[in-house]
């Protein structure tokens, strides 16, 4: 159905593809798979030429018989959403918040002429239906801030399929989403091609999401396809070089050292944990609502240990975090580090403040881009007054973190997303905390950059005795570095025990929707590279 | 290094020109701006006077020498105590953003805002009595809600970044945020707001020096210069044109250098183009 041959992309110069050949055939998933800057999005662009300026395609694309390449862009126009439509990553931002969804379905049908205003209505109620968003909640009048990200997202898919289009690109439609969505999602894409016969060419940098959708899986690295093939062959055989490391880095366990000290006390407790936040007054006298983001949290975390919270968006994780930071104060319960009481209310005391430090997700938000790495890194000093050595201090750091002392002289925007993430670990370490908060520390980050991280949190723990309480929505990143594991659900504990425990026999039934949503590759497909030997 | 737009070149330029002139002036001048010269009065322009001569007979091109002084003086007061007093507020405010402290703050700012300010500037003046210091003080006091709005504006969305947090992780103040991490990240915004302020003083001391309140003669003043031409204008139109075109030009080019600033040094803005 789509035919791409040959296809090259140049941007002002500088190479992007390189002769990239694939065909996505009518009622199949064809996975496109790789790290980001692995021209994976940029090939969907060219399909639908949304190239920006200063772009120069070579080779051909062709659909159903028709040369994309030699429509100009007026023909273009009429190809876009109507026999080729996109699905893009983020739900929040893809719709017009000032108009209903109803409308914002019907406009595709109504700008390709395809129904008048009442008609495209009408189609756009059958859509929205489809997509699983029934009339009786989801009138065609609602808003989309009414909406969450799952259903949002179902709004962009009807857009997508209004039109009956031959080709569907999903450009990682669900990593923005939560787990549980993510396997809704997912099924209702797999039953539009199967059932309606679209092609979909689903782009995605998780192995585990191809695994169980796709029919045919190409592999890209630096703008070529390096390996393309059956899903069960491909992974399976693992021919090429890359495609082996990209599948070892996924599901990569790092080494730890057994540092458990047992009987010794707490370095973290946390007792009956509450937090609300006030909301606003419904009426002028009206009473004041409270959402209650915490509710009643109690943890622990001993010296050495690793302790993952998992749990869903919005789930109160990262609010029990900025407590535990003293950064919010409880309305009810307490935390003490080491014995010694966390307040913010009363103002946690810098000595008590430096035996804790946090890494963020975002290694390109974590950083005052004015700043030098030394004077970054050498932030948390301002807690236990600046020792005269603290150059030296830094240099150590950034070494244990596996960069130059060099690297003190330069700026955040100098380094990659991953030696990024290396310098804050280095900025929480510096001055030696007993506990680091990891609030989705890897979750920005591409699988191979992962597997290295994790590898330095675990060396990590071993040479300075730290505790990990490890956030995070990844149940398989939890599983590979976490002794003991908390499920967090709308603001409470729900299950709590030995990691491999948990995982292997969940006791709780949102922990075991939360596994059977996490998609997986098969054990049997990787299991063939020991026999092999490869 | 990044090429510099075409609009902002221009309005570099352009401002450059009074700068340049205004300084040019504390030195030398074609002619003195206080003799008066009754014979030679209303000349039309020529190559003894560029601009042409007023209705005393003085130098046209020598009054707008002095006189963009005056102007760049009082605009430049004026923006500093506007940014003076309003980015302090704004940065309070941000960082005690939902408290009663950013309450009044803002509060307050609307109700300056509220105030047309040349009806202020009036009942200044009508207290203090009229003169150029005035007239700074009354456009200076009409800047600080703009830059305390622009300052806490831009600082808000700095608040909820990560850097932020690991601040406070790393035991920092708000005080301390504040100025070493809040403040050297708005300073562009604060620039380009400077600029565009700089240009509307230069427009508000114009303003009230028409209406007589502001720079009293003999302090030559491009706004008076207006006012006294305006009934000759029929008789000899360049007095009152080449102030106007002064005004206009200035403005102009401070206009396309703020913005020319903003778009240079708003990395958004800068991909689009």
């Amino acid at each position: 159905m789509l035919s791409i041959r040959d296809l090259s992309l140049e941007i002002a110069g500088t190479p992007i593809l390189h002769g990239v050949s694939l065909d996505v055939a009518p009622g199949k998933v064809f996975g496109l798979v790789g790290e980001s800057g692995s021209g994976k999005s940029m090939t969907a662009l060219s399909v639908m030429r949304l190239l920006p300026q200063g772009a120069r395609l070579r080779g051909r694309v062709s659909l159903g018989g028709t040369e994309l390449t030699a429509l100009d862009e007026r023909q273009m126009c009429a190809v876009r959403g109507a026999r080729v439509a996109m699905i893009f990553q983020e739900p929040m931002t893809a719709l017009n918040p000032l108009r209903t969804i109803g409308e914002q379905v019907a406009e595709t049908l109504v700008v390709h002429g395809a129904a008048p205003r009442g008609e495209a209505m009408r189609i756009a109620r059958e859509k929205l239906d489809r997509v699983g968003l029934a009339a009786d909640r989801f009138d065609l009048g609602r808003y989309p801030f009414e909406l969450s990200g799952g259903q949002r997202q179902r709004v962009c898919i009807a857009m997508a399929i209004a039109l009956r289009p031959a080709i569907l690109i999903a450009d990682e439609p669900t990593t923005a989403l939560d787990v549980t969505t993510q396997a809704q999602i997912l099924a209702l894409l797999e039953s539009l091609v199967r059932e309606e016969g679209m092609g979909l060419m689903l782009i995605t940098h998780d192995l585990a999401v191809v695994a169980g959708m796709a029919d045919e899986v190409a592999v890209m690295r630096e703008g070529r396809i390096v390996e393309r093939g059956p899903t069960e062959t491909l992974f399976r055989t693992r021919r090429h070089p890359y495609t082996r490391a990209l599948l070892a880095a996924s599901s990569h366990v790092p080494k730890r050292a057994a540092l458990r000290s047992a009987g010794a006390p707490p370095v973290l407790e946390v007792e009956g944990a509450v937090r609300d936040y006030p909301l606003g007054r419904g009426a002028v006298f009206g009473a004041r609502g409270h959402f209650r983001a915490v509710d009643g949290v109690s943890l622990a975390v001993g010296r050495g240990e690793s302790v993952g919270l998992v749990g869903e968006s919005g789930c109160g994780k990262s609010t029990l975090a900025r407590a535990i930071l003293g950064l919010e104060p409880l309305q009810v319960g307490a935390i003490r580090l080491e014995g010694a009481p966390v307040d913010a209310a009363r103002g946690v005391p810098g000595a008590l403040r430096a035996k804790m430090q946090v890494v963020f997700q975002d290694p390109f938000g974590s950083f005052n881009p004015r700043h030098r790495v030394a004077r970054l890194v050498a932030e948390p000093f301002h807690l236990v007054g600046r020792p005269p050595d603290w150059r030296d201090r830094v240099a150590e750091a950034l070494q244990a973190v596996g960069l130059k002392p060099a690297d003190m002289e330069k700026f955040p925007h100098e380094f990659s997303g991953g030696q990024r993430q290396r310098i804050a670990i280095a900025r929480a370490i510096v001055i030696r905390p007993r506990l680091v908060i990891l609030d989705e520390a890897v979750s920005a980050l591409d699988v191979s950059i992962r597997a290295q991280i994790l590898e330095l949190l675990a060396d990590l723990q071993g040479r300075f005795g730290l505790s990990y309480l490890f956030i995070s929505h990844d149940l398989a990143v939890v599983r590979a570095i976490t002794d003991r594991v908390l499920v967090m659900r709308a603001g409470r504990i729900v299950e709590e025990g030995p990691t491999e425990a948990v995982f292997a026999a969940p006791r709780h039934g949102y922990t075991r929707q939360l596994l059977a949503a996490t998609p997986r590759i098969p054990e049997d497909w990787l299991a063939e590279e020991t026999r092999h030997g490869a | 290094m990044r090429r510099l737009p075409v609009q902002m070149t221009l309005g570099a330029a352009l401002s450059a020109v009074f700068v340049l002139a205004a300084l040019v002036s504390f030195v030398w001048t074609p002619y003195g701006v206080e003799g008066l010269a009754i014979a030679r009065r209303m000349a039309p322009p020529s190559l003894a006077h560029p601009l042409g001569t007023d209705h005393f007979g003085r130098d046209i091109l020598s009054m707008l020498m002095v006189g963009a002084r005056t102007s760049i003086a009082v605009a430049i007061v004026a923006v500093g105590i506007g940014m003076g007093l309003g980015v302090p507020l704004g940065l309070l405010a941000a960082a005690n953003r939902g408290g009663l402290i950013d309450e009044i703050v803002m509060r307050g700012n609307d109700l300056i805002f509220a105030f047309p300010s040349l009806v202020i500037a009036i009942l200044i003046t009508a207290i203090a009595g009229p003169s150029a210091f005035n007239a700074i003080l009354a456009i200076g006091i009409f800047n600080t809600p703009v830059f305390a709005r622009v300052a806490r504006g831009g600082a808000l969305s700095l608040w909820t970044l990560d850097y932020i947090l690991a601040a406070r992780v790393a035991g920092k103040g708000r005080l301390r945020i504040s100025l070493e991490h809040i403040l050297p990240n708005i300073l562009n915004l604060l620039i380009v707001q400077g600029t565009i302020q700089f240009s509307l003083g230069i427009l508000a001391e114009a303003g009230l020096s028409y209406v007589g309140l502001g720079a009293q003669p003999p302090t030559p003043s491009w706004g008076r210069m207006l006012a006294e031409s305006q009934t000759m204008v029929s008789l000899s139109p360049h007095i009152a044109i080449f102030p106007g075109l002064a005004i206009v030009l200035m403005v102009l080019g401070l206009n396309l250098l703020g913005d020319g600033l903003r778009d240079w040094t708003d990395p958004r803005l800068r991909r689009a183009r």
